[in-house]
């Protein structure tokens, strides 16, 4: 029995630095994993509805014909299933939370169309395609080269 | 004697964190029955398992209570587990066990600083919280959240944690250890604590059987009843698990039982940690529990023993899922407790038998 057991921890307490921080001057650093907000990287969509699938609680709707990919952060629990089944990987968690909203809305991102791609993101597609024809000659050149090796 | 009153406590009471109603009859300040009636918070979590498949329900699982929700989590993917006759990797059953504890951790401590805060120990609350935060930290670190952690999933864990994350683990509780101490001093030495708890609320060994009791509050009453004991998954690798109890079975015995527990459960933590094996953390699941298939499990959360039970239909849905949460037992041995105290002794007594209602009604 005994009063005062606390003392020490309490006395102590008023030569740290405080715990609390000065919110919203100051913020903590969010760390690496945190599970802030989906992003998605449309460019990369094939817009199979998967996430839409997978989703728990319905916040994703892919439009396939409209094109557009649309989550409603307000429904949204930050599982990370879409995450862990798109099949292309274009869906992330961002570890930043989403900034607060005074009316709840639906995001929708449009997948852009082949027309309103850029010249620069034309001229890479076209690079790759060279690319590929390329390869593919090559690999026609060599079986042709081996089959005759053979014979 | 005087006339007995009826006095209403609840569901809106400063010491409650949840809507418990009781019904106390009173007379001359002393209580001589205690009705409990709860029902403010059923949200029909079960019945939800037939609308959502049986991989998404895991998410609706650790909603049903916000301090236990990693062991929620954890028992509902074993049990179905279990149904589908899923062996998950080794190393998955170390990580879940790891949060498991450290959710342990921070459940008592947030309980330890409700009860400082009921008895009017108002710097013994800031420090427990202050801890508890420190572990709130690791979890943010290594699941990505502080609350809901969404990190098990049916056939494993979702993330995994790197020896650096685990060498930080280390340090942090280590230093949480020292600190822990001297709050730990305060709560079983304290002359302010001990007015308060001791031989308050009696609970007997026998009385504690008849109700069954279960978790810390039936070990305050020398109920040798852990689940953790049984070696399910990863405490089966612990060397040497013995139960804290206690035998007086008053306030006093259950603030001490859940205070000696969180320091046991930093050392399961450094223990499987030292232990933990390599490999994978998730095995692929496909296809849906068979029809009939029945699972039962049984999982020590911080609050005692948690019972978990379901049956699969052939399709993605389950059939049935039931959770007996550890209040549901408890509630039946606080009214026990209840009859013949002091009415200002309700609050604490109501508090150490750590009412979480949103478990009990789901």
């Amino acid at each position: 029995m005994g009063s005062f057991k606390l003392g020490k921890m309490t006395f102590g307490s008023l030569f740290k630095k405080p715990e609390t921080i000065l919110y919203p001057v100051q913020t903590r650093p969010a760390p690496l994993g945190l599970k802030g907000h989906i992003q998605v990287a449309i460019v990369d969509c094939i817009l199979c509805g998967i996430c839409m699938k997978r989703c728990p609680t319905g916040a994703i709707k892919v439009d396939k014909p409209a094109a557009t990919w649309s989550i409603d952060r307000f429904r949204c629990v930050q599982c990370g299933s879409c995450v862990r089944e798109c099949p292309k990987s274009c869906l992330a968690m961002d570890p930043n939370y989403a900034k607060p909203q005074t009316q709840k809305s639906i995001e929708s991102v449009s997948k852009p169309t082949a027309s309103e791609s850029s010249e620069e993101e034309k001229a890479a597609k076209e690079a790759l395609e060279a690319k590929k024809a390329a390869k593919i000659k090559a690999a026609l050149e060599a079986k042709a080269a081996r089959e005759k090796n053979l014979t | 004697m005087g006339k007995a009153t009826v006095i209403p406590f609840g569901p809106q009471h400063p010491v409650l964190p949840e809507p418990l109603h009781l019904d106390l009859v009173v007379e001359d300040e002393v209580v001589i029955e205690a009705i409990p009636q709860i029902g403010f918070v059923h949200r029909g979590l079960e019945r939800l398992v037939q609308t959502r498949d049986y991989h998404q329900f895991i998410y609706i699982a650790e909603r049903i209570c916000g301090i236990c929700a990693f062991g929620h989590s954890m028992g509902y993917a074993e049990t179905v587990e279990k149904l589908m006759g899923i062996e998950i990797p080794p190393r998955a059953e170390f990580l879940r066990a790891v949060w498991h504890e450290l959710s342990r951790v921070h459940s008592h401590l947030l309980w330890m600083g409700l009860a400082a805060d009921a008895f009017g120990f108002e710097s013994l609350f800031m420090h427990c919280w202050r801890l508890r935060e420190r572990i709130l930290d690791l979890f943010e670190a290594t699941t990505g959240g502080r609350v809901i952690f969404s990190v098990v999933k049916v056939g494993g864990v979702t993330r995994d944690i790197s020896p650096d994350m685990f060498e930080r683990f280390a340090t942090t509780l280590s230093g949480i250890k020292g600190e822990y101490n001297q709050i730990c001093k305060a709560f079983l030495t304290d002359a302010s604590v001990k007015n308060r708890t001791v031989d308050v609320g009696t609970i007997s060994q026998q009385a504690a059987l008849d109700q069954c009791m279960v978790g810390p509050f039936a070990r305050a009453s020398n109920v040798n009843n852990d689940i953790r004991a049984l070696g399910n998954g990863a405490y089966g690798a612990l060397s040497d698990f013995k139960p804290i109890l206690d035998s007086q079975g008053d306030c006093y015995a259950r603030v001490k039982v859940r205070a000696l527990e969180v320091l046991q459960s930093i050392d399961i933590i450094n223990e499987l940690i030292a232990q933990i094996p390599a490999g994978d953390i998730a095995v692929e699941v496909k296809g849906s529990p068979a029809l009939g298939a029945e699972a039962s499990n049984v999982l020590e959360q911080p609050r005692g023993e948690c019972y978990y039970y379901a049956r699969g239909n052939g399709t993605k849905n389950l059939e049935r899922m039931r959770m007996r949460t550890p209040t549901s037992q408890n509630l039946a041995g606080m009214t026990t407790a209840l009859a013949g105290c002091d009415l200002a002794d309700v609050n604490m007594i109501v508090l150490t038998i750590d009412p979480c209602i949103s478990c009990t009604e789901r």
